[in-house]
């Protein structure tokens, strides 16, 4: 990341072609857990775009100051203190998203999108052009969260956000709502469907 | 008893790949062969172990509430829960310093070939998920705490173990389409092994 990149590609590359989780392979543990319905994923993607712009921005303000041995420590100090203040204010006012999501807010803090982007772009950045890449990497990973959650809710309950989208007369003739897709396990298979869809259009980005 | 059944149960049962899919950056970035594999599992397994005993201890005589009663009846009403990210992410981060000199030290091989792994232990969702899950079940003792440990310890090791094995015959016996090479082969692998894992749900001793 040494070489001058555009603003406008630190925020839009981690949409597709350098998304955080599809590509860079992190914060998948998250991904994985709150995708059962689309609403726990919108807002755990809401939560990681603010938390994870806001640890760029403050970082890489101070990354001048941070002796290089105890950065480790120092970042997660500043996002643990962020990851705080988000659960603090979901608890507060959305309380039932809050308990769905249990541990997993607080997991946000070991999500390696944070350590990842932190290392990689914060420390050698500017404030501004972090500020971006945060965005970018939280949307890149909120997309690919709703997707996987879509997916999972509309095969799974027949619902989405909670209102039922499979007309009745589906049911009636036989259409059963599978199972499978609330289990945990899918949530894997789809995501390796999407990095298989996903690569098949970019090609670069095939092993071997 | 009771933690043997614990234990059992954080093997198979809640396993922390399988079941909560925590740890998954380091499972799908290092499980390319057994040997490392095996080397961080142990190191994750060890960590947990260390990790969450502290962290019980941490929680029941400082941050709970009421848990600082012991000082002095003015204190009784102290409730410093919303600390314990911040304290737990603290024990994991100074432990797995200390780790990482010890390894460096005794086994200069491994350290190696965990290279980076070792610091990225401390932000492995699965040590500090076990922390959380530990606050948030309310465990009885220590000895609980320690055997939940060694159990979320123990799965997580079997299952990149497993997993890396399977990679390394991947790669000799079977065409996967170019597209599903690597990271999306791992997916798919790793939710038939949650799904054959969830056989052993219920299980009791």
């Amino acid at each position: 990341m040494a070489e001058k990149i555009s603003n406008k590609s630190v925020l839009f590359n981690p949409f597709s072609k350098n998304n955080p989780v599809i590509v860079q392979v992190l914060g998948i543990c998250s991904v994985l857990a709150v995708t059962v319905s689309l609403e726990p994923a919108i807002v755990m993607g809401m939560s990681v775009i603010a938390v994870l712009a806001f640890a760029n921005v403050i970082i890489s303000l101070i990354r001048n100051t941070i002796p290089t041995n105890i950065r480790i420590i120092v970042q997660l100090v500043v996002v643990a203190g962020l990851v705080v203040i988000v659960d603090q204010l979901l608890k507060a006012y959305t309380y039932d998203v809050s308990k769905q999501l249990s541990v997993f807010i607080s997991l946000i803090i070991t999500n390696c999108i944070l350590m990842g982007r932190l290392e990689a772009f914060a420390m050698a950045n500017k404030p501004w052009p972090s500020f971006l890449d945060g965005i970018g990497n939280g949307v890149g990973y909120a997309l690919i969260l709703i997707i996987v959650a879509f997916f999972r809710e509309l095969l799974g309950s027949g619902t989405l956000l909670g209102f039922q989208v499979v007309p009745q007369w589906c049911y009636d003739h036989g259409y059963v709502n599978n199972g499978l897709m609330i289990l945990p396990p899918m949530a894997l298979i789809v995501v390796g469907c999407i990095i298989w869809v996903h690569r098949s259009f970019n090609k670069d980005l095939q092993d071997e | 008893m009771e933690n043997l059944n614990l234990f059992i149960r954080s093997i198979f049962v809640d396993n922390m790949i399988f079941a909560y899919f925590l740890g998954m950056c380091s499972f799908v970035a290092v499980s390319k062969n057994v040997k490392t594999a095996l080397g961080l599992g142990v190191a994750v397994t060890f960590m947990l172990v260390i990790t969450l005993p502290i962290n019980y201890l941490l929680n029941t005589y400082v941050l709970q509430a009421g848990a600082l009663s012991w000082l002095g009846p003015e204190y009784a009403s102290v409730d410093l829960s919303f600390l314990s990210l911040i304290l737990f992410i603290a024990v994991i981060a100074s432990m797995t310093q200390l780790v990482e000199m010890a390894v460096e030290k005794y086994s200069p091989a491994l350290y190696g070939s965990l290279g980076i792994f070792l610091p990225l232990i401390a932000v492995n969702c699965a040590i500090l998920g076990g922390s959380l899950f530990m606050q948030q079940r309310g465990f009885s003792s220590i000895m609980t705490a320690v055997s939940a440990g060694a159990g979320w310890g123990i799965g997580w090791l079997l299952a990149i173990v497993a997993i890396a094995a399977i990679r390394e015959r991947l790669a000799t016996y079977s065409n996967i389409p170019k597209p599903l090479r690597g990271i999306g082969i791992t997916f798919i692998l790793t939710a038939l092994m949650g799904i054959a894992f969830m056989s052993f749900l219920g299980i009791k001793i």
